[in-house]
């Protein structure tokens, strides 16, 4: 069987054989010499049926990722390119599952490594997300592939905290990077309203949002139908009122949730809410980013995914600074591939995880898919405008980890502990019961305060 | 026929039953037990771990001012409402049309496919189709059904629909509230007892799935009357409203009961149409048990957590299925 499989890459004319127990009439197949059946026998895995197949020759690659659609479909292909190129004789299987931010594919994956059955390598929000899959007993480490292709020396160093997981290994391979903290707007809007430049403080920021709403312009443009756009920009706003490492510390026990700057940071959000288009209840954030891309609202903070909603609607005329407070820290989420325990082609998928964090590799993904490289190294003049000046913020700002995309914190406080509050706040305004239920999920987490 | 063959008799009945006792045994009532088992464990991350904690978890959810238990309950009342208020428009406008059908209308094999037809979607679409109509945008700015209210001149029908954080609830202050609160039942005069105006779009996206399915259970019932009791009440000097009240819907008694159980139990479980129209809304708004436990078990891994809702949700919808079993067999038996 093997044998005609492999004839059949070469030569078309032979047929590929899909199912053992089936062989039709007609089909040109390749009975192998004596010795071959013999030595495939020999080294047949029964646990591995798929190589049956001589899905080539180094069996398979199957890569789990939540990428189907647009850019980072398109990054992804560039990758599998890339490794048909280097890995001819091993046949790429692409399971990916649709579903923003991951939402489908995480519980389909969580239930299938429970199950015993795992990918070769999957798709996994860098820092603390890894939890989701108890290291180290569905997820191995993967210091080696850091070793042999010297990733440590590529990444800048507040990635690699991020990176190392607390028994101090490398859990995943990061391939790009987007930054959460970002303050789009419309610059018609802004020029129509007579204001010149981007708010740097939260001061200045509700100044701006005055003059537009003189000038009859909505000065926010907010989505709020998944939750998270609403945790997201809470979580922007954390960072800008307590800095890199208050914010930082929030996470690991060393900031308390009790601190008056996450008050003030609450007060904060609850204005910036009256400030937002009235319907955001209603809209995600793509409908808020549309908002501003048709000139009904003026100002939207959400992550730099917003950018490619830009290109995708060809506009242009937009502008864009760090989140008032912000300015000289980087809130980093990442996407990297982990490598399953019983992941059943380690070699190939050692490979992938190679190639991932290669300059070759990011190169190639992080144009299409509208991030930047996780790598300092990358030709800036490969990417658009906005994603040049990320590059240069990203190598001299201070990297924190955004909570709610699955860097900062364990799922049960990032999802349920951390978010469901701030679900509440956005709705009742109540400061003081808000900061209560925050300091209970740290305490929940296991930093009691 | 001989003793002999009808022990064999029982023997193969036994034996073709036997399969599907063992399947109903394990994927039903073993997974109740293990889920139940869950829930008192300590299971709340990606490794399993059965340590065990006694209800921790249902306290968690009952006892308490957590976000946990404030959501819970928000769940609770707004699964109350949404199944209050479906049911109801359900049964109302399912008896007028199928009333309405009983007139021997002409086409209406027509008119009754019309109204069955939703049912053939799934509450997935039904959701995603609602949701695009209801989005409501801005005052000045409508989209959805709100435009066509501004375009007919209606613009006070304007609606937030399912982004309204309005929850309706006995005010404290008021006449009826001070009474309760004077005699000891003040907690009814809080949001937890509310009604959030935003299950009002839920409500109307599964009553238009759902109606015409309750119509064709009425109108089955409807013709199941025979015509000469109607004749006879008529003949008796009754009139036609005389005739629905007194012998009609006492009739009717048994397909109502069924509807209230068909309708019940898919409201009590009520899932696909969160999922896809509204989310757990401003505020929890629309969140229902149903969805709470899905976030709570595989977003935030909160395995154990997540099983104690699934058994509440089981117990509420056991309470509403087992006085109708006990019925249904008994009347059973009767026959």
């Amino acid at each position: 069987m093997a044998a005609t499989n492999q004839k059949n890459v070469a030569d078309k004319t032979y047929a590929r054989i899909e199912n053992a127990d089936l062989i039709e009439v007609g089909w040109k197949i390749c009975v192998p010499a004596k010795a071959d059946a013999d030595a495939f026998l020999k080294a047949f895995d029964p646990n591995k049926p798929w190589l049956l197949f001589g899905a080539g020759k180094k069996g398979q690659l199957l890569v789990g990722s939540w990428w189907t659609n647009g850019g980072e479909f398109a990054g992804l292909n560039e990758m599998f390119k890339l490794y048909k190129a280097a890995n001819p004789d091993v046949e790429i299987v692409n399971a990916a599952i649709a579903g923003g931010a991951g939402t489908n594919f995480k519980g389909q994956l969580l239930t299938q490594l429970l199950g015993g059955v795992a990918p070769d390598t999957f798709q996994l929000h860098a820092g603390l997300e890894v939890e989701t899959y108890n290291p180290p007993t569905l997820v191995v480490p993967v210091d080696d592939v850091y070793k042999s292709a010297n990733l440590e020396a590529a990444f800048p160093k507040d990635l690699l905290t991020l990176l190392k997981y607390k028994d101090g290994h490398y859990y995943g391979v990061p391939v790009n990077i987007h930054r959460a903290n970002v303050l789009w707007y419309n610059k018609a809007l802004f020029t129509k309203a007579g204001i010149t430049k981007a708010p740097e403080t939260w001061d200045e920021f509700f100044a701006t949002a005055d003059k537009l709403k003189a000038a009859g312009i909505t000065p926010v443009a907010l989505g709020g139908k998944d939750g998270f756009e609403l945790q997201h920009t809470f979580e922007t706003i954390l960072v800008g009122t307590l800095g890199a490492d208050g914010y930082r510390g929030l996470w690991t026990g060393k900031t308390s949730w009790k601190d008056a700057k996450v008050t003030d940071a609450l007060n904060t959000f609850k204005k910036y809410i009256t400030y937002a288009n009235a319907d955001h209840d209603a809209l995600s954030w793509a409908s808020a980013t549309a908002l501003l891309i048709n000139g009904k609202a003026a100002m939207n903070i959400m992550g730099d995914w917003a950018n490619g909603e830009f290109t995708a609607a060809k506009f242009t005329d937009y502008g864009w600074a760090p989140t008032p407070g912000s300015k000289g820290i980087y809130d980093a989420l990442s996407d990297s591939f982990a490598l399953p325990a019983k992941a059943p082609n380690v070699d190939n998928a050692k490979a992938w995880l190679a190639l991932a964090g290669s300059k070759a590799a990011q190169e190639k993904f992080n144009p299409a898919k509208g991030s930047i490289c996780a790598r300092t190294d990358c030709d800036p003049a490969l990417f658009n405008a906005y994603l040049q000046s990320a590059i240069s913020d990203w190598k001299v700002n201070a990297i924190v980890p955004s909570v709610v995309h699955g860097a900062a914190a364990t799922p049960s406080w990032a999802s349920k502990g951390y978010s469901d509050p701030v679900v509440l706040f956005a709705s009742t305004g109540d400061v003081a019961k808000a900061q209560a239920a925050l300091v209970a999920a740290a305490a929940a987490a296991g930093f009691p305060q | 026929m001989s003793p002999k063959h009808r022990n064999w008799e029982r023997v193969v009945s036994i034996l073709l039953l036997l399969p599907s006792i063992l399947a109903l045994g394990i994927f039903v009532y073993a997974f109740i037990a293990w889920t139940g088992y869950i829930s008192l464990a300590k299971w709340d991350s990606a490794a399993p771990d059965f340590t065990f904690v006694g209800l921790r978890n249902f306290e968690h959810l009952f006892i308490g001012d957590g976000t946990d238990a404030i959501r819970f309950r928000y769940d609770l009342r707004n699964m109350v409402g949404f199944t209050a208020f479906f049911l109801l428009s359900c049964i109302i406008i399912g008896f007028g049309l199928a009333v309405l059908l009983d007139q021997r209308v002409r086409g209406e094999a027509v008119f009754r496919s019309i109204f069955l037809f939703p049912m053939a979607v799934s509450f997935i679409v039904t959701g995603v189709a609602w949701r695009w109509m209801l989005t409501p945008g801005e005052a000045n700015d409508p989209v959805g059904v709100n435009i066509i209210f501004t375009q007919l001149g209606l613009k006070n029908l304007q609606s937030t629909w399912f982004t309204d954080p309005t929850i309706a609830y006995l005010s404290p202050d008021s006449g009826v509230g001070a009474i309760l609160n004077s005699i000891g039942l003040g907690f009814l005069t809080t949001k937890d007892f509310g009604y959030p105006l935003a299950i009002t779009s839920l409500v109307i996206a599964a009553m238009w799935q759902l109606s015409g399915y309750t119509m064709a259970l009425y109108l089955a019932g409807l013709r199941s009357v025979p015509d000469e009791l109607r004749e006879a009440a008529r003949m008796d000097g009754a009139s036609e409203v005389q005739v629905y009240r007194h012998i009609i819907l006492p009739l009717l008694q048994p397909v109502t009961l069924s509807v209230v159980i068909i309708l019940g139990h898919i409201s009590l479980k009520i899932f696909d149409l969160v999922v896809s129209m509204t989310g757990p809304g401003p505020g929890f708004a629309t969140d229902v048990p149903a969805y709470n436990m899905w976030k709570t078990t595989f977003d935030a891994t909160l395995f154990s957590q997540g099983a104690a809702i699934g058994l509440v949700l089981l117990v509420l919808v056991a309470i509403l299925i087992i006085p109708y079993l006990r019925y249904s067999i008994r009347a059973e038996a009767q026959v």
